[in-house]
């Protein structure tokens, strides 16, 4: 039932126009920074190859390729968590699915592996983009791998906090801005806090991915994102529960 | 009372017809008990129980705002009863929904299309939803949209459909997986006086095999499909008898519209 789910999710977005101009648009602004960097990576290098210990092309152009990509998908995720349970029940097919006979875990699964997939088929030109670097130039794989981690785990947390968010209300307009609005102000909250030990960086998920960013694989921020997205597709298992109870 | 006992006869031979045809399921398909859903202090519904047989067709009816939507999202599972019990072929609906949901074929108010799908692909999903088999979808499908009218519109978008054709489509997912119990409310809105016919000749055939349950406003509708009838007013179930009996409602034959206005009318 997940997996059945999960395709009509992906069938869904992959009919709609609207993803496809959302898909080129990401993808011309990830390109555009991607050779930005490449440009001036290339004009400084002379200098950099005087240093004793230089930083190389992965270091220089993955990190913040994936560091913009992971504030790109910030922005993007609400746009397409607004439909996943908002659109539903404002066109009213929400009732097919509760009087089907399937489990709210396995509604919320469905939705959120769906958009997932459709989310990993979106980042993977990332890595791609990356690797044709290799042409010309040794690359540091386990930068790579580890951004690409932390990439996947990152979005999971926002398809997850956004699919709760979107079950909330009927109008998928303010489930995209309500799921902006906390994921947005999770980072600016990070950002502006100076403290180390400041509580905010231990709940925003942009802080918790830049150790991946560097190529540090920490179990804490695994689980912590394990945790992020857990919590928040147990409380939209929940929700739809309420909903079977309090109309 | 000659109309009585006709409707009577009817009704009764349907059913001896089904339950030959139904030997291992259990004859009455859908009860509800004592149904109760309060949606802050106002009561919708109070105290209603229902009984549907194999080989039925019930008619609610009622005004707007009686509570008649309601019941019926209660009896798909898609609301929960604050108090009450609803059996679907003798399985609790609220103690396993899973099971007693396979059962169920629901079309609520407004039929819960996804509009950017093809027809062919919503009524798989629909089907496979259900929990039908892979390998049995494909006749199930044949068969449904034959039944329809839904052939030569099987490739289209829901979207780009007439409201007369969403409205089959709508009808063709809630019967596709053969179902027990087939709740339709509202069934022939906005459709045009031909489709009307044939959406009740089919409804009228599905009611041969399984048991039906349908709100609706029109009385010709009432007249020509429904076996029993319910009224509902402000919640609550204010008669309940034989559509021939509605008909002979107070010893003369009248019509059905009238009838039903006296008694809305005469209830507190």
């Amino acid at each position: 039932m997940i997996k059945l789910l999960a395709l009509r999710e992906l069938r869904s977005l992959f009919v709609t126009p609207s993803t496809w101009f959302f898909l080129a648009a990401l993808q011309f602004i990830l390109a555009w920074f991607f050779l930005a960097m490449l440009e001036a990576f290339l004009d400084v290098q002379p200098q950099l190859a005087q240093l004793a210990n230089p930083p190389g092309v992965t270091v220089s152009i993955a990190a913040p390729l994936f560091n913009t990509a992971a504030l790109l998908l910030m922005m993007l995720v609400p746009m397409f968590t607004m439909r996943l349970i908002a659109e539903e029940r404002r066109n009213q097919t929400f009732s097919l699915l509760l009087s089907s006979p399937i489990a709210s875990r396995d509604i919320v699964l469905g939705k959120f592996a769906g958009l997932l997939i459709f989310l990993i088929m979106l980042t993977a030109t990332v890595p791609l983009m990356l690797y044709t670097l290799a042409l010309g130039s040794p690359l540091d794989h386990g930068l790579l791998a580890a951004n690409w981690l932390g990439l996947l785990l990152l979005t999971g947390s926002y398809v997850a906090l956004g699919l709760y968010i979107s079950s909330l209300t009927v109008q998928p307009v303010i489930a995209a801005i309500g799921a902006l609005a906390l994921l947005a102000g999770l980072w600016l909250a990070d950002m502006v806090a100076t403290a180390p030990n400041s509580p905010w960086h231990a709940i925003s998920p942009l802080h918790h991915f830049q150790n991946f960013n560097s190529g540090l694989i920490n179990s804490a921020d695994v689980i912590f994102f394990i945790l992020f997205s857990t919590v928040f597709l147990l409380l939209t298992m929940r929700r739809i529960e309420n909903n079977r109870r309090y109309g | 009372m000659r109309a009585h006992i006709l409707g009577y006869i009817r009704s009764r031979s349907q059913l001896s017809t089904a339950a030959i045809l139904s030997d291992q399921l259990p004859e009455t398909t859908l009860s509800a008990h004592k149904l109760t859903r309060r949606f802050g202090k106002r009561v919708i519904v109070h105290e209603v129980s229902l009984e549907l047989r194999r080989g039925e067709v019930l008619g609610l009816l009622g005004h707007n705002g009686a509570g008649k939507s309601t019941t019926m999202q209660m009896l798909t599972g898609c609301l929960l009863p604050e108090s009450g019990e609803i059996t679907i072929c003798g399985i609790d609906l609220l103690r396993q929904p899973t099971l007693a949901k396979a059962r169920i074929g629901y079309l609520p108010e407004i039929p819960p299309l996804y509009r950017e799908l093809s027809v062919d692909d919503y009524l798989t999903f629909a089907a496979r939803l259900r929990g039908m088999k892979q390998s049995d979808v494909a006749t199930a499908l044949a068969q449904t949209k034959q039944r329809c009218g839904l052939e030569a519109v099987s490739r289209k978008n829901i979207g780009t459909l007439s409201k007369g054709y969403q409205q089959r489509v709508g009808i063709a997912q809630a019967i596709i997986h053969a179902p027990d119990v087939i709740v339709l409310d509202e069934p022939t809105v906005g459709l045009d006086p031909a489709q009307i016919r044939d959406i009740r000749s089919l409804i009228r055939e599905l009611g041969n095999h399984s048991s039906v349950i349908l709100s609706t406003h029109l009385m010709g509708e009432v007249e020509s499909i429904c076996d029993r009838v319910q009224i509902m007013q402000e919640g609550k179930l204010i008669y309940g008898d034989t559509t021939a009996a509605l008909a002979s409602y107070g010893g003369e034959p009248g019509h059905l519209e009238d009838n039903f206005i006296r008694i809305t009318e005469t209830q507190p």
